[in-house]
């Protein structure tokens, strides 16, 4: 049954980032990166990594897109046009751009080559490893660990803070 | 059937999810798609550290899942931002409008 | 019988039945309960035509529904507009899936084993909870967005700004029960209200948590975006805000939406406030889900009450009380809550 999700949500979340590259209107394109986000948070849920797939669907899902959408829908922002002019020939502005996304499908067929040669690679532990494992508590304990991620943590939410000044002061209007 | 997953069955998806976002940060002339693309990257990266996570038996995958879920927040708002503000001056988001330095 | 249709796998599968059915009745019967105790608020009679007592106009009411025209703006975003109140809908009925009713049981000897009774008992229950409602934004949104029209617009960016400002509220109120009780599933945090205090008082962390409850209902009416705090529906300021251009099945989706929604809040708040099914009466073993539908059902009648009895909040003001009262408080009550655990109890 697993076997079957597995499958099931990897083709969800290629699919999806495929549209979301492939298709012009950017209102459907944060919708497609949710549904993604929603097909990975289902594969952490596999892995045994259910806080973190939780997580993941609080905020990235449930936060972090909703400001993608405020922003596409403040700006009103028009969907693509096909390219004109310059852009559109051969080595002009597209160029560059065909000879990158060439060089992208050459890192996939470099990642597959690699990792296919490597036999079957390590086993991903028995489920109840996995269960007592990745507990909440376990989480928590090493986070807040000082020989942990204690210091990563507090140094994340001054991150945050900077972050947060930083977008009210980038976006704010310029008083005249 | 299907075959069962194993760790390099993971790392491949997450090889997939990556090599995608590329394409869509190279491709795409819209700023904010060209944001989404850098997030699909991002959510590729966390795949495989909770993935390789489970298969070392630590927790450790997870957490840093949740600093890189934190950073792409903290990226995120201020792309947005400059986004918005690069939107006011020049009423375009096509990346190849905004071709002078100076302003 | 087939050797997979376990009696364990019949006994889920009537669980999740059962609580979807439940919903959407519920949903009816809170329809017809808003305009009643709305009639009573207003000292005049509400339905009483249809049926004894009026108690047939929910079904009146969906007829009507079912076979009113189904109309759509011609710019408006054919997909988006379609799908934005099933999102809505859909949100609702997930958020309830891992809400827990009644105490273990084997349904009077049929199974082998005591089953929890919910539709999916997770260990992270409560987050998933969180994790769905903050879903539940997308609806409102889209359907703002893609209905063409400025004051949709408005009423939607308005509604979903007000939820996700008063998310943060909701979950630093349930986070000090979690401190409380050490768990996030919340069959574990009903089990930990068991008991009573000098014989009477039931354990319910209400008693020890007052203004966690509070900050918990406030917010959570916030999020089900009911009054006082429906400034973006509401009909006299942005003619129906975000639902204005939706009519027929699509509008009652909006509002079976709603009314799940306000039926999660408030059961949510009685399993992690007011004990779920250890209630003051000791019941019965197999009975102790009618305690924990009383008690949403006290909590229901007091969220239509509230609307029919507080003037609304503007716009402004509903977003500075989120922000500046609000989420300090949330904050002081989980500090507060921290140090004694911390100090005092562990």
């Amino acid at each position: 049954m697993d076997t079957v999700f597995f499958w099931l949500l990897s083709a969800v979340a290629i699919v999806a980032s495929l549209l979301v590259i492939a298709q012009r209107n950017p209102m459907y394109s944060v919708l497609l990166v949710i549904v993604s986000f929603g097909a990975l948070a289902g594969l952490y849920v596999l892995l045994d990594a259910s806080f973190v797939a939780v997580t993941q669907i609080i905020i990235y899902a449930g936060a972090i897109m909703v400001l993608f959408l405020f922003v596409v829908m403040l700006l009103n922002v028009p969907t693509e046009d096909p390219p004109t002019g310059y852009h559109a020939r051969l080595l002009g502005g597209a160029g560059p751009r065909r000879a990158g996304a060439a060089l992208s499908v050459a890192l996939l067929l470099e990642l597959f080559w690699a990792l296919t040669r490597m036999g079957d690679g390590p086993s991903l532990g028995d489920k109840d490893m996995g269960a007592a494992v990745s507990s909440v508590r376990a989480i928590g304990l090493r986070l807040f660990d000082v020989q942990g991620y204690a210091f990563a943590f507090e140094a994340t939410s001054v991150l945050i803070l900077v972050a947060m000044i930083g977008a009210i002061v980038l976006a704010r209007r310029e008083s005249k | 059937m299907l075959p069962a997953p194993t760790l390099n069955t993971y790392l491949l998806l997450s090889a997939v999810l990556f090599s995608i976002g590329t394409a869509g940060v190279f491709l795409r002339r819209n700023l904010i798609t060209i944001l989404l693309s850098v997030e699909i990257m991002l959510n590729a990266v966390n795949l495989t550290f909770v993935a390789v996570g489970r298969s070392l038996g630590t927790v450790d995958g997870q957490i840093i899942v949740f600093f890189v879920i934190t950073v792409a927040a903290a990226e995120a708002a201020v792309g947005l931002a400059i986004v918005i503000a690069l939107f006011r001056h020049r009423e375009s988001l096509n990346p190849d409008d905004f071709t002078s330095l100076k302003w | 019988m087939p050797a997979f249709l376990t009696p364990e796998l019949i006994a889920h599968i009537a669980l999740i039945l059962v609580v979807f059915f439940a919903l959407q009745i519920s949903a009816a019967v809170l329809v017809y309960m808003e305009r009643k105790v709305a009639a009573f608020v207003q000292q005049r009679y509400g339905p009483y035509l249809v049926g004894p007592r009026g108690l047939l106009q929910p079904l009146a009411d969906i007829v009507k529904l079912i076979f009113k025209e189904e109309l759509r703006p011609k710019a408006a975003d054919t997909v988006l507009f379609y799908v934005a109140p099933v999102l809505s809908a859909m949100a609702a009925f997930a958020a309830f899936a891992v809400v827990p009713f009644g105490a273990d049981t084997t349904f009077f000897g049929l199974l082998d084993h005591p089953i929890h009774l919910a539709a999916a008992d997770v260990n992270v229950g409560l987050l998933v909870i969180f994790a769905i409602t903050s879903m539940g934004v997308y609806g409102i949104v889209l359907a703002g967005w893609s209905s063409n029209n400025k004051y949709s617009l408005l009423g939607g960016l308005r509604a979903s700004a007000q939820m996700i400002s008063y998310e943060v509220a909701y979950g630093l109120s349930f986070a000090a029960v979690i401190l409380l009780a050490g768990s996030l599933s919340l069959h574990t945090i009903v089990d930990q209200q068991d008991g009573y205090w000098l014989h009477f008082i039931p354990k319910w962390y209400l008693f020890i948590q007052p203004l966690g409850f509070f900050i918990f209902l406030t917010a959570g009416v916030a999020e089900t975006n009911r009054a006082p705090f429906d400034f973006p529906e509401a009909e006299q300021e942005l003619v129906a805000g975000y639902h204005t251009e939706y009519s027929s099945m699509s509008f009652a989706l909006f509002f079976l939406a709603e009314y799940v929604n306000m039926v999660t809040v408030s059961a949510v708040a009685t399993d992690l406030f007011l004990g779920g099914w250890h209630g003051p009466l000791p019941l019965p073993a197999g009975f102790e889900w009618i305690q924990f539908f009383a008690k949403t059902f006290l909590l229901l009648f007091f969220y239509i009450w509230m609307r029919w009895t507080l003037p609304r909040y503007r716009y402004d003001q509903l977003m500075e009380f989120g922000w500046k009262w609000l989420l300090p408080a949330a904050v002081l009550n989980l500090l507060v809550t921290a140090f004694v655990v911390a100090f005092v109890i562990g």
